[in-house]
Protein backbone atom coordinates (compact mmCIF):
# COMPACT_ATOMS: atom_id res chain seq x y z
CA UNK A 1 0.00 0.00 0.00
CA UNK A 2 1.37 3.32 -1.01
CA UNK A 3 0.25 6.61 0.70
CA UNK A 4 1.09 10.45 -0.15
CA UNK A 5 -0.01 13.38 1.25
CA UNK A 6 1.06 16.32 3.00
CA UNK A 7 1.81 17.25 6.22
CA UNK A 8 0.27 18.48 9.15
CA UNK A 9 2.22 18.64 12.04
CA UNK A 10 1.74 18.52 15.87
CA UNK A 11 4.15 17.76 18.99
CA UNK A 12 4.37 15.44 21.85
CA UNK A 13 1.54 14.15 23.90
CA UNK A 14 -1.14 14.74 21.56
CA UNK A 15 -3.82 12.96 23.78
CA UNK A 16 -7.36 11.71 22.94
CA UNK A 17 -9.34 14.54 24.74
CA UNK A 18 -7.83 16.76 22.29
CA UNK A 19 -8.45 14.75 19.21
CA UNK A 20 -12.21 14.51 20.08
CA UNK A 21 -13.08 15.68 23.25
CA UNK A 22 -15.92 13.33 25.07
CA UNK A 23 -18.82 15.70 25.09
CA UNK A 24 -18.93 14.56 21.04
CA UNK A 25 -19.07 10.83 21.96
CA UNK A 26 -22.53 10.86 21.15
CA UNK A 27 -21.43 10.19 17.11
CA UNK A 28 -20.08 7.20 16.06
CA UNK A 29 -19.84 8.29 12.43
CA UNK A 30 -16.47 9.43 11.30
CA UNK A 31 -17.60 12.25 9.34
CA UNK A 32 -19.76 13.68 12.15
CA UNK A 33 -16.83 12.95 14.74
CA UNK A 34 -14.38 14.67 12.08
CA UNK A 35 -16.30 17.92 12.47
CA UNK A 36 -14.91 18.36 16.17
CA UNK A 37 -11.43 16.54 15.43
CA UNK A 38 -8.58 18.51 17.26
CA UNK A 39 -10.58 21.76 17.71
CA UNK A 40 -9.42 21.68 21.78
CA UNK A 41 -5.54 22.10 19.99
CA UNK A 42 -6.08 23.45 16.70
CA UNK A 43 -8.95 25.56 15.86
CA UNK A 44 -7.33 25.69 11.90
CA UNK A 45 -7.18 22.01 11.71
CA UNK A 46 -10.69 22.00 10.04
CA UNK A 47 -9.06 23.84 7.43
CA UNK A 48 -6.05 22.50 7.27
CA UNK A 49 -7.55 18.64 6.14
CA UNK A 50 -8.42 17.46 2.95
CA UNK A 51 -8.53 14.39 1.76
CA UNK A 52 -4.35 14.54 0.84
CA UNK A 53 -3.35 14.97 4.45
CA UNK A 54 -0.90 13.28 6.44
CA UNK A 55 -0.40 13.66 10.20
CA UNK A 56 2.88 13.80 11.57
CA UNK A 57 3.68 14.63 15.44
CA UNK A 58 6.21 13.36 18.31
CA UNK A 59 6.14 10.82 20.96
CA UNK A 60 2.86 9.61 22.70
CA UNK A 61 0.21 10.16 20.19
CA UNK A 62 -2.95 9.40 21.27
CA UNK A 63 -2.56 8.94 24.92
CA UNK A 64 -5.43 9.11 27.60
CA UNK A 65 -8.61 7.30 26.87
CA UNK A 66 -9.24 4.29 25.42
CA UNK A 67 -11.71 5.82 22.71
CA UNK A 68 -11.77 4.35 19.29
CA UNK A 69 -13.51 7.94 18.10
CA UNK A 70 -10.22 9.09 18.27
CA UNK A 71 -8.65 7.56 15.29
CA UNK A 72 -12.68 7.16 13.63
CA UNK A 73 -12.24 11.19 14.38
CA UNK A 74 -8.78 11.54 12.32
CA UNK A 75 -9.96 8.95 9.37
CA UNK A 76 -13.27 10.54 9.13
CA UNK A 77 -11.49 13.95 8.51
CA UNK A 78 -9.67 12.48 5.18
CA UNK A 79 -6.20 12.06 7.10
CA UNK A 80 -4.47 9.78 5.20
CA UNK A 81 -1.96 8.39 7.81
CA UNK A 82 0.01 9.07 10.68
CA UNK A 83 3.06 9.04 11.45
CA UNK A 84 4.89 9.53 15.04
CA UNK A 85 8.04 9.20 16.84
CA UNK A 86 5.39 6.67 19.32
CA UNK A 87 1.87 6.06 19.67
CA UNK A 88 0.21 5.37 22.96
CA UNK A 89 -0.89 1.63 23.03
CA UNK A 90 -4.55 1.75 22.77
CA UNK A 91 -4.80 4.42 19.91
CA UNK A 92 -2.03 2.03 18.36
CA UNK A 93 -4.04 -0.87 18.45
CA UNK A 94 -7.72 1.48 17.96
CA UNK A 95 -5.96 2.86 14.73
CA UNK A 96 -4.95 -0.48 13.12
CA UNK A 97 -8.25 -1.92 13.87
CA UNK A 98 -10.66 1.08 12.41
CA UNK A 99 -7.99 0.93 8.98
CA UNK A 100 -5.82 3.64 9.58
CA UNK A 101 -2.78 3.31 8.60
CA UNK A 102 0.17 4.38 11.16
CA UNK A 103 3.91 4.29 11.35
CA UNK A 104 5.92 4.61 13.85
CA UNK A 105 9.47 7.18 12.93
CA UNK A 106 12.02 8.23 15.37
CA UNK A 107 12.25 11.95 15.27
CA UNK A 108 9.24 11.97 13.05
CA UNK A 109 8.36 15.60 14.28
CA UNK A 110 12.08 17.24 13.24
CA UNK A 111 12.51 14.73 10.32
CA UNK A 112 9.20 15.54 8.26
CA UNK A 113 7.56 19.48 8.39
CA UNK A 114 4.60 21.21 7.72
CA UNK A 115 3.96 21.27 4.22
CA UNK A 116 6.04 18.42 3.53
CA UNK A 117 4.68 16.04 0.34
CA UNK A 118 5.53 12.44 1.75
CA UNK A 119 5.32 9.35 0.54
CA UNK A 120 4.66 6.07 2.55
CA UNK A 121 5.09 2.61 2.11
CA UNK A 122 3.28 0.76 4.68
CA UNK A 123 4.54 -2.87 3.64
CA UNK A 124 8.25 -1.73 3.57
CA UNK A 125 8.05 0.78 6.03
CA UNK A 126 9.82 3.20 3.89
CA UNK A 127 9.16 7.10 4.25
CA UNK A 128 10.03 9.45 1.28
CA UNK A 129 9.95 12.94 2.28
CA UNK A 130 9.57 13.98 -1.68
CA UNK A 131 9.87 17.52 -0.51
CA UNK A 132 13.77 17.38 1.47
CA UNK A 133 14.05 14.66 -0.99
CA UNK A 134 14.76 12.45 2.42
CA UNK A 135 14.62 8.44 2.73
CA UNK A 136 13.21 7.18 5.92
CA UNK A 137 13.13 3.27 7.52
CA UNK A 138 10.57 2.86 9.62
CA UNK A 139 9.76 -0.42 11.35
CA UNK A 140 7.06 -1.81 9.03
CA UNK A 141 3.93 -3.90 10.96
CA UNK A 142 4.20 -7.44 11.95
CA UNK A 143 2.40 -9.65 9.14
CA UNK A 144 -0.27 -10.62 11.53
CA UNK A 145 -0.98 -6.78 11.97
CA UNK A 146 -0.53 -5.87 8.04
CA UNK A 147 -3.46 -8.46 7.65
CA UNK A 148 -5.64 -6.87 9.70
CA UNK A 149 -4.41 -3.23 7.93
CA UNK A 150 -4.73 -5.04 4.20
CA UNK A 151 -8.75 -6.09 5.25
CA UNK A 152 -9.26 -2.48 6.55
CA UNK A 153 -9.61 -3.15 9.86
CA UNK A 154 -10.39 -5.92 12.76
CA UNK A 155 -14.00 -5.29 11.98
CA UNK A 156 -13.63 -6.89 8.16
CA UNK A 157 -11.19 -9.36 9.55
CA UNK A 158 -13.87 -11.54 11.70
CA UNK A 159 -16.42 -10.70 9.30
CA UNK A 160 -14.98 -12.89 6.82
CA UNK A 161 -14.28 -15.79 9.41
CA UNK A 162 -17.63 -15.50 10.59
CA UNK A 163 -18.49 -16.14 7.08
CA UNK A 164 -16.63 -18.79 6.55
CA UNK B 1 15.08 -18.50 32.96
CA UNK B 2 12.13 -16.87 35.44
CA UNK B 3 9.07 -15.12 34.08
CA UNK B 4 7.14 -12.23 35.06
CA UNK B 5 3.57 -11.95 36.46
CA UNK B 6 2.58 -10.65 32.43
CA UNK B 7 4.30 -13.58 31.20
CA UNK B 8 2.94 -15.85 33.39
CA UNK B 9 -0.73 -14.72 32.99
CA UNK B 10 -0.05 -14.87 29.14
CA UNK B 11 0.85 -18.54 29.41
CA UNK B 12 -1.90 -19.60 31.66
CA UNK B 13 -4.28 -18.28 29.25
CA UNK B 14 -2.61 -19.65 25.73
CA UNK B 15 -1.87 -23.15 27.25
CA UNK B 16 1.81 -22.93 25.87
CA UNK B 17 4.81 -21.11 27.05
CA UNK B 18 5.56 -17.80 25.82
CA UNK B 19 7.96 -14.95 26.37
CA UNK B 20 8.01 -11.45 26.20
CA UNK B 21 7.93 -9.77 22.84
CA UNK B 22 5.46 -13.04 21.52
CA UNK B 23 2.42 -12.31 19.39
CA UNK B 24 -0.30 -14.42 21.31
CA UNK B 25 -4.01 -14.97 21.39
CA UNK B 26 -5.27 -15.38 24.26
CA UNK B 27 -8.75 -16.24 26.50
CA UNK B 28 -9.83 -13.43 27.98
CA UNK B 29 -11.63 -14.17 32.15
CA UNK B 30 -13.44 -10.67 31.81
CA UNK B 31 -14.60 -8.09 28.88
CA UNK B 32 -15.79 -4.96 30.63
CA UNK B 33 -17.38 -1.91 28.34
CA UNK B 34 -19.07 1.22 30.00
CA UNK B 35 -21.58 3.26 28.04
CA UNK B 36 -18.89 6.06 26.21
CA UNK B 37 -17.53 3.37 24.75
CA UNK B 38 -20.01 0.28 24.26
CA UNK B 39 -22.53 1.65 22.26
CA UNK B 40 -20.00 1.83 19.23
CA UNK B 41 -18.99 -1.95 20.01
CA UNK B 42 -22.29 -2.86 19.90
CA UNK B 43 -22.57 -1.39 16.05
CA UNK B 44 -19.29 -3.12 15.69
CA UNK B 45 -20.63 -6.29 16.86
CA UNK B 46 -23.55 -6.26 14.53
CA UNK B 47 -21.56 -4.99 11.56
CA UNK B 48 -19.15 -7.77 12.19
CA UNK B 49 -22.39 -10.08 12.06
CA UNK B 50 -22.18 -11.51 15.79
CA UNK B 51 -24.83 -13.66 16.41
CA UNK B 52 -24.33 -14.56 19.77
CA UNK B 53 -21.68 -14.08 22.47
CA UNK B 54 -19.17 -16.89 23.89
CA UNK B 55 -20.09 -16.35 27.42
CA UNK B 56 -22.87 -13.90 29.23
CA UNK B 57 -21.49 -14.56 32.44
CA UNK B 58 -17.88 -13.05 31.20
CA UNK B 59 -19.46 -9.94 29.63
CA UNK B 60 -20.29 -6.66 31.95
CA UNK B 61 -21.80 -3.59 30.81
CA UNK B 62 -21.46 -0.71 33.26
CA UNK B 63 -23.48 2.62 33.15
CA UNK B 64 -20.71 5.40 34.35
CA UNK B 65 -19.66 7.57 32.26
CA UNK B 66 -22.69 9.76 31.86
CA UNK B 67 -25.38 8.71 34.56
CA UNK B 68 -27.65 9.76 34.81
CA UNK B 69 -28.22 10.55 31.44
CA UNK B 70 -27.54 14.51 30.67
CA UNK B 71 -28.82 13.95 26.99
CA UNK B 72 -31.33 12.35 24.61
CA UNK B 73 -29.05 11.05 22.50
CA UNK B 74 -27.22 9.46 25.60
CA UNK B 75 -30.58 8.46 26.85
CA UNK B 76 -30.93 7.01 23.52
CA UNK B 77 -27.21 4.86 23.67
CA UNK B 78 -28.06 3.55 27.34
CA UNK B 79 -31.31 1.95 25.99
CA UNK B 80 -28.54 0.43 23.35
CA UNK B 81 -26.50 -0.76 26.02
CA UNK B 82 -29.50 -2.45 28.19
CA UNK B 83 -31.56 -4.19 24.80
CA UNK B 84 -28.00 -5.95 23.92
CA UNK B 85 -27.65 -6.93 27.79
CA UNK B 86 -31.28 -8.24 27.58
CA UNK B 87 -30.79 -9.65 24.35
CA UNK B 88 -27.63 -11.63 24.95
CA UNK B 89 -28.15 -12.36 28.66
CA UNK B 90 -25.35 -10.47 30.08
CA UNK B 91 -25.09 -8.15 33.39
CA UNK B 92 -25.91 -4.55 33.21
CA UNK B 93 -24.94 -2.16 36.07
CA UNK B 94 -26.84 0.74 36.38
CA UNK B 95 -27.15 4.37 36.62
CA UNK B 96 -25.85 4.90 40.26
CA UNK B 97 -24.18 1.59 41.00
CA UNK B 98 -20.95 3.43 40.81
CA UNK B 99 -17.95 3.72 38.12
CA UNK B 100 -17.07 0.97 36.12
CA UNK B 101 -13.50 -0.22 37.61
CA UNK B 102 -14.47 0.04 41.25
CA UNK B 103 -17.69 -2.17 40.16
CA UNK B 104 -15.09 -4.49 38.60
CA UNK B 105 -13.32 -5.37 41.73
CA UNK B 106 -15.51 -4.81 44.59
CA UNK B 107 -18.21 -7.12 42.90
CA UNK B 108 -15.74 -9.99 42.63
CA UNK B 109 -16.22 -10.03 39.33
CA UNK B 110 -11.96 -10.11 38.76
CA UNK B 111 -10.00 -12.46 40.63
CA UNK B 112 -6.12 -12.53 40.53
CA UNK B 113 -4.39 -14.15 37.95
CA UNK B 114 -7.32 -13.40 35.12
CA UNK B 115 -6.63 -11.78 32.19
CA UNK B 116 -9.05 -8.73 31.62
CA UNK B 117 -9.65 -6.38 28.86
CA UNK B 118 -11.97 -3.16 29.10
CA UNK B 119 -13.06 -0.58 26.52
CA UNK B 120 -12.08 2.02 28.92
CA UNK B 121 -8.17 3.42 29.24
CA UNK B 122 -8.33 2.53 32.81
CA UNK B 123 -9.01 -1.10 33.21
CA UNK B 124 -5.06 -1.58 34.87
CA UNK B 125 -6.73 -1.09 37.88
CA UNK B 126 -7.58 -4.32 38.35
CA UNK B 127 -3.64 -4.96 38.32
CA UNK B 128 -3.88 -4.64 41.89
CA UNK B 129 -5.22 -7.62 42.66
CA UNK B 130 -3.07 -9.53 40.40
CA UNK B 131 -5.24 -9.95 37.45
CA UNK B 132 -3.48 -8.59 33.78
CA UNK B 133 -6.12 -6.04 32.63
CA UNK B 134 -5.70 -3.77 30.07
CA UNK B 135 -8.08 -1.26 27.95
CA UNK B 136 -9.23 -2.07 24.40
CA UNK B 137 -11.01 -0.38 21.85
CA UNK B 138 -14.39 -0.98 21.05
CA UNK B 139 -13.61 -2.88 18.00
CA UNK B 140 -11.68 -5.11 20.27
CA UNK B 141 -14.44 -5.59 22.77
CA UNK B 142 -16.53 -6.36 19.92
CA UNK B 143 -14.36 -9.06 18.69
CA UNK B 144 -13.75 -10.52 22.12
CA UNK B 145 -17.39 -10.47 22.93
CA UNK B 146 -17.74 -12.83 20.00
CA UNK B 147 -14.91 -14.96 20.48
CA UNK B 148 -13.75 -15.21 23.59
CA UNK B 149 -10.14 -14.45 22.71
CA UNK B 150 -7.69 -11.15 21.74
CA UNK B 151 -4.33 -11.14 20.31
CA UNK B 152 -1.55 -9.62 22.94
CA UNK B 153 2.02 -8.92 22.15
CA UNK B 154 3.27 -10.19 25.88
CA UNK B 155 4.78 -6.90 26.91
CA UNK B 156 8.51 -6.61 28.53
CA UNK B 157 7.94 -5.89 32.76
CA UNK B 158 9.76 -2.36 34.43
CA UNK B 159 9.92 -3.12 37.65
CA UNK B 160 9.33 -0.76 40.39
CA UNK B 161 10.41 -0.95 44.15
CA UNK B 162 9.07 1.93 46.25
CA UNK B 163 11.17 1.51 49.45
CA UNK B 164 10.58 3.71 52.62
CA UNK B 165 7.67 4.55 54.87
CA UNK B 166 5.34 7.11 53.64
CA UNK B 167 5.19 10.61 55.66
CA UNK B 168 1.65 11.86 56.99
CA UNK B 169 -0.29 13.37 54.49
CA UNK B 170 1.56 11.78 51.96
CA UNK B 171 -0.99 9.07 50.17
CA UNK B 172 -0.60 6.43 47.24
CA UNK B 173 -1.82 9.35 45.07
CA UNK B 174 1.54 11.13 45.75
CA UNK B 175 3.77 7.95 45.14
CA UNK B 176 2.33 7.56 41.70
CA UNK B 177 2.11 11.09 40.73
CA UNK B 178 5.58 11.32 41.45
CA UNK B 179 6.30 8.01 39.35
CA UNK B 180 4.70 9.98 36.67
CA UNK B 181 7.07 12.90 36.81
CA UNK B 182 10.30 10.53 37.10
CA UNK B 183 9.21 7.91 34.19
CA UNK B 184 7.05 10.86 32.69
CA UNK B 185 3.71 9.97 30.13
CA UNK B 186 5.18 7.48 27.73
CA UNK B 187 8.16 6.04 29.75
CA UNK B 188 6.37 2.52 30.08
CA UNK B 189 4.92 2.64 26.47
CA UNK B 190 4.00 -1.18 25.25
CA UNK B 191 5.30 -2.54 28.69
CA UNK B 192 3.72 -3.71 31.63
CA UNK B 193 5.15 -2.31 35.40
CA UNK B 194 5.13 -4.69 37.83
CA UNK B 195 4.80 -2.15 41.83
CA UNK B 196 6.60 -3.71 44.83
CA UNK B 197 8.56 -2.90 47.96
CA UNK B 198 7.84 -1.87 51.65
CA UNK B 199 5.69 0.72 50.82
CA UNK B 200 2.97 -1.29 48.52
CA UNK B 201 3.25 -3.96 51.27
CA UNK B 202 1.24 -1.83 53.62
CA UNK B 203 -1.13 -0.05 51.49
CA UNK B 204 -4.37 -1.13 51.50
CA UNK B 205 -5.89 -3.01 48.35
CA UNK B 206 -8.05 0.18 48.10
CA UNK B 207 -4.88 2.41 47.92
CA UNK B 208 -2.95 0.10 45.64
CA UNK B 209 -5.67 0.50 43.42
CA UNK B 210 -4.88 3.65 43.09
CA UNK B 211 -1.66 3.24 41.84
CA UNK B 212 -2.46 0.58 39.25
CA UNK B 213 -5.69 2.88 38.16
CA UNK B 214 -2.56 5.61 36.82
CA UNK B 215 -0.17 3.15 35.07
CA UNK B 216 -1.66 3.97 31.76
CA UNK B 217 -0.56 7.24 32.57
CA UNK B 218 2.52 6.24 32.48
CA UNK B 219 2.19 5.07 29.42
CA UNK B 220 1.93 1.08 30.44
CA UNK B 221 -0.22 -1.73 29.33
CA UNK B 222 -0.72 -3.13 32.97
CA UNK B 223 0.02 -2.00 36.44
CA UNK B 224 0.48 -5.17 38.46
CA UNK B 225 0.93 -5.89 41.87
CA UNK B 226 1.47 -9.45 43.09
CA UNK B 227 -0.67 -10.25 45.61
CA UNK B 228 -0.35 -11.40 49.25
CA UNK B 229 -2.54 -11.71 52.88
CA UNK B 230 -4.21 -8.87 52.19
CA UNK B 231 -5.49 -9.18 48.39
CA UNK B 232 -6.45 -12.63 49.07
CA UNK B 233 -7.70 -12.07 51.92
CA UNK B 234 -10.11 -8.71 50.25
CA UNK B 235 -10.75 -10.54 47.17
CA UNK B 236 -12.19 -13.87 48.79
CA UNK B 237 -14.50 -11.52 50.74
CA UNK B 238 -16.41 -10.58 47.07
CA UNK B 239 -16.14 -13.47 45.15
CA UNK B 240 -17.63 -16.74 44.68
CA UNK B 241 -15.01 -17.48 41.83
CA UNK B 242 -11.84 -19.97 42.75
CA UNK B 243 -8.54 -18.77 41.87
CA UNK B 244 -5.15 -19.62 41.75
CA UNK B 245 -2.66 -16.15 42.47
CA UNK B 246 0.01 -16.05 39.82
CA UNK B 247 3.40 -14.35 41.31
CA UNK B 248 6.40 -13.81 39.42
CA UNK B 249 9.59 -16.11 39.58
CA UNK B 250 12.14 -15.32 41.83
CA UNK B 251 14.40 -15.16 38.68
CA UNK B 252 12.15 -13.16 36.40
CA UNK B 253 13.72 -10.98 34.20
CA UNK B 254 13.01 -7.48 33.58
CA UNK B 255 13.23 -5.10 31.17
CA UNK B 256 14.99 -2.89 33.86
CA UNK B 257 14.70 -2.50 37.80
CA UNK B 258 14.09 0.91 38.83
CA UNK B 259 14.22 1.83 42.86
CA UNK B 260 12.32 4.76 44.87
CA UNK B 261 12.52 6.08 48.51
CA UNK B 262 9.20 7.94 49.16
CA UNK B 263 10.54 8.49 53.21
CA UNK B 264 10.65 11.67 52.79
CA UNK B 265 7.71 12.58 50.01
CA UNK B 266 5.85 15.43 49.56
CA UNK B 267 1.83 15.68 48.46
CA UNK B 268 2.35 16.17 44.88
CA UNK B 269 0.02 18.28 42.82
CA UNK B 270 0.31 17.74 38.82
CA UNK B 271 -0.11 20.33 36.92
CA UNK B 272 -1.85 21.79 33.43
CA UNK B 273 -2.24 20.05 31.11
CA UNK B 274 0.07 17.04 31.62
CA UNK B 275 -0.23 14.40 34.74
CA UNK B 276 3.94 13.92 34.43
CA UNK B 277 4.11 17.67 35.14
CA UNK B 278 4.61 17.26 38.64
CA UNK B 279 5.67 19.45 41.65
CA UNK B 280 6.02 19.01 45.27
CA UNK B 281 3.24 21.23 47.14
CA UNK B 282 5.59 22.79 48.67
CA UNK B 283 6.96 24.88 45.47
CA UNK B 284 3.79 24.90 43.47
CA UNK B 285 3.20 29.09 44.67
CA UNK B 286 -0.23 30.27 45.24
CA UNK B 287 -2.76 28.66 42.81
CA UNK B 288 -6.81 30.08 43.49
CA UNK B 289 -9.09 27.79 42.54
CA UNK B 290 -12.59 27.50 41.81
CA UNK B 291 -13.67 24.07 41.94
CA UNK B 292 -12.41 20.44 43.72
CA UNK B 293 -13.95 17.31 42.72
CA UNK B 294 -13.34 14.15 45.20
CA UNK B 295 -13.61 10.64 43.64
CA UNK B 296 -13.03 8.51 40.30
CA UNK B 297 -11.95 5.54 39.83
CA UNK B 298 -9.05 6.84 41.20
CA UNK B 299 -10.00 8.37 44.65
CA UNK B 300 -13.72 8.05 45.18
CA UNK B 301 -13.11 5.08 47.60
CA UNK B 302 -13.80 4.99 51.43
CA UNK B 303 -10.58 5.37 52.44
CA UNK B 304 -10.57 8.71 50.07
CA UNK B 305 -14.15 10.16 51.33
CA UNK B 306 -12.51 9.46 54.93
CA UNK B 307 -9.42 11.76 55.01
CA UNK B 308 -11.51 14.26 53.00
CA UNK B 309 -14.25 14.57 55.60
CA UNK B 310 -11.96 14.19 58.23
CA UNK B 311 -10.17 17.64 56.86
CA UNK B 312 -13.73 18.94 56.07
CA UNK B 313 -15.04 18.16 60.31
CA UNK B 314 -16.65 21.18 61.48
CA UNK B 315 -15.09 23.49 58.99
CA UNK B 316 -16.35 25.56 55.99
CA UNK B 317 -15.55 25.34 51.92
CA UNK B 318 -14.35 28.54 50.68
CA UNK B 319 -17.48 30.61 49.45
CA UNK B 320 -16.09 30.60 46.26
CA UNK B 321 -15.11 26.76 45.43
CA UNK B 322 -17.32 24.18 44.24
CA UNK B 323 -16.36 20.74 45.76
CA UNK B 324 -18.12 17.88 43.99
CA UNK B 325 -18.14 14.95 45.79
CA UNK B 326 -18.72 11.68 43.94
CA UNK B 327 -18.53 7.83 45.41
CA UNK B 328 -17.48 5.34 43.47
CA UNK B 329 -19.99 3.30 44.01
CA UNK B 330 -23.23 2.97 45.58
CA UNK B 331 -21.98 0.85 48.50
CA UNK B 332 -19.18 3.05 49.14
CA UNK B 333 -21.88 6.24 48.96
CA UNK B 334 -23.40 4.37 51.46
CA UNK B 335 -20.39 3.68 54.09
CA UNK B 336 -20.15 7.41 53.84
CA UNK B 337 -23.69 8.14 54.82
CA UNK B 338 -23.98 5.66 57.73
CA UNK B 339 -20.19 6.91 59.20
CA UNK B 340 -21.42 10.08 59.13
CA UNK B 341 -18.44 11.12 56.40
CA UNK B 342 -21.66 12.32 53.64
CA UNK B 343 -22.93 14.79 56.60
CA UNK B 344 -20.01 16.00 57.60
CA UNK B 345 -18.94 16.91 53.94
CA UNK B 346 -22.54 18.06 52.85
CA UNK B 347 -22.19 20.87 56.28
CA UNK B 348 -19.21 21.72 55.24
CA UNK B 349 -20.59 22.82 51.45
CA UNK B 350 -19.86 20.27 49.34
CA UNK B 351 -21.89 19.08 46.75
CA UNK B 352 -23.18 15.24 46.37
CA UNK B 353 -23.76 13.78 43.22
CA UNK B 354 -24.11 10.56 41.74
CA UNK B 355 -21.65 7.09 41.77
CA UNK B 356 -20.02 7.44 39.01
CA UNK B 357 -17.34 8.91 36.96
CA UNK B 358 -18.96 12.31 38.02
CA UNK B 359 -17.36 15.45 36.08
CA UNK B 360 -14.14 13.85 35.39
CA UNK B 361 -14.53 13.35 31.44
CA UNK B 362 -16.33 16.47 30.61
CA UNK B 363 -19.67 15.73 30.09
CA UNK B 364 -21.64 16.66 33.24
CA UNK B 365 -22.01 17.45 36.91
CA UNK B 366 -19.68 19.92 37.28
CA UNK B 367 -18.09 21.47 33.79
CA UNK B 368 -15.61 24.57 34.50
CA UNK B 369 -15.96 27.64 33.36
CA UNK B 370 -12.86 29.73 31.28
CA UNK B 371 -9.77 30.22 33.20
CA UNK B 372 -10.97 28.33 36.43
CA UNK B 373 -8.58 26.42 38.27
CA UNK B 374 -9.72 22.80 39.18
CA UNK B 375 -8.05 20.56 41.38
CA UNK B 376 -9.20 17.03 41.07
CA UNK B 377 -8.25 13.87 42.33
CA UNK B 378 -8.80 12.10 39.24
CA UNK B 379 -6.10 10.74 36.67
CA UNK B 380 -6.32 12.84 34.18
CA UNK B 381 -5.51 16.95 33.35
CA UNK B 382 -5.37 16.96 29.98
CA UNK B 383 -6.59 20.16 27.64
CA UNK B 384 -10.44 19.99 27.95
CA UNK B 385 -10.94 16.91 29.86
CA UNK B 386 -13.49 18.12 32.03
CA UNK B 387 -15.29 19.56 29.25
CA UNK B 388 -13.51 23.29 28.65
CA UNK B 389 -10.33 23.71 26.95
CA UNK B 390 -10.20 27.12 29.25
CA UNK B 391 -9.76 25.52 32.53
CA UNK B 392 -6.97 24.49 34.14
CA UNK B 393 -7.10 21.25 36.06
CA UNK B 394 -4.51 20.18 38.74
CA UNK B 395 -4.63 16.46 40.25
CA UNK B 396 -3.61 15.55 43.52
CA UNK B 397 -4.59 13.40 46.99
CA UNK B 398 -7.96 13.48 48.49
CA UNK B 399 -6.48 15.31 51.62
CA UNK B 400 -4.97 18.04 49.55
CA UNK B 401 -8.23 18.45 47.71
CA UNK B 402 -10.28 18.63 51.04
CA UNK B 403 -7.75 20.89 52.37
CA UNK B 404 -7.79 23.16 48.96
CA UNK B 405 -11.43 23.59 49.34
CA UNK B 406 -11.58 24.72 52.56
CA UNK B 407 -8.61 27.48 52.10
CA UNK B 408 -10.12 28.55 48.23
CA UNK B 409 -6.11 27.84 46.98
CA UNK B 410 -4.23 24.58 46.40
CA UNK B 411 -3.21 23.82 50.30
CA UNK B 412 -0.65 21.57 51.69
CA UNK B 413 -2.96 19.40 53.76
CA UNK B 414 -0.64 18.12 56.23
CA UNK B 415 -1.47 20.85 58.68
CA UNK B 416 -4.74 19.67 59.11
CA UNK B 417 -3.84 16.20 59.96
CA UNK B 418 -1.82 16.68 62.65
Amino acid sequence: MIIQGKVIQYGDNVDTDVIIPARYLTATDPLELAKHCMEDIDPDFQKKRNNHSIIVAGKNFGCGSSREHAPLAIKGSGIKAIIASSFARIFYRNAINVGLPILELEEADTRLSSGDEVEINIQKGTITNLTQNKVYQAQPFPPFIQEIMARGGLMNLVKERISS
Amino acid sequence: MGKTIAEKIFERKTGFPVKAGDLVIARIDMAMGQDGTTPLAIQSFEEMGGKKVFDPSRIIFIIDHNAPSQLEAISQLHDNMRKFAENYGLTIYEVGCGVCHEIMVAKGLVVPGDLVIGADSHTCTYGAIGAFSTGVGSTELAAAMISGQLWFKVPETILIRINGTLPPGVYSKDVILYLASQIGADGATYQAIEFTGPIIDRLSVEERLTISNMAVELGAKAGIIAPDEKTLTWVKQRTIKSFEPIYPDPDAVYLKELTYDCSTLTPQVALPHRVDTVTSIDSLGEVVIQEAYLGTCTNGRSVDIEVAAKILQDKKVHPKVRLIVAPASKEILLEAIEKGWIETIVKAGGVLVTPGCGPCVGTHQGVPGDGWNVVSTANRNFKGRMGNNKAFIYLASPATVAASALEGKITDPRKYLR
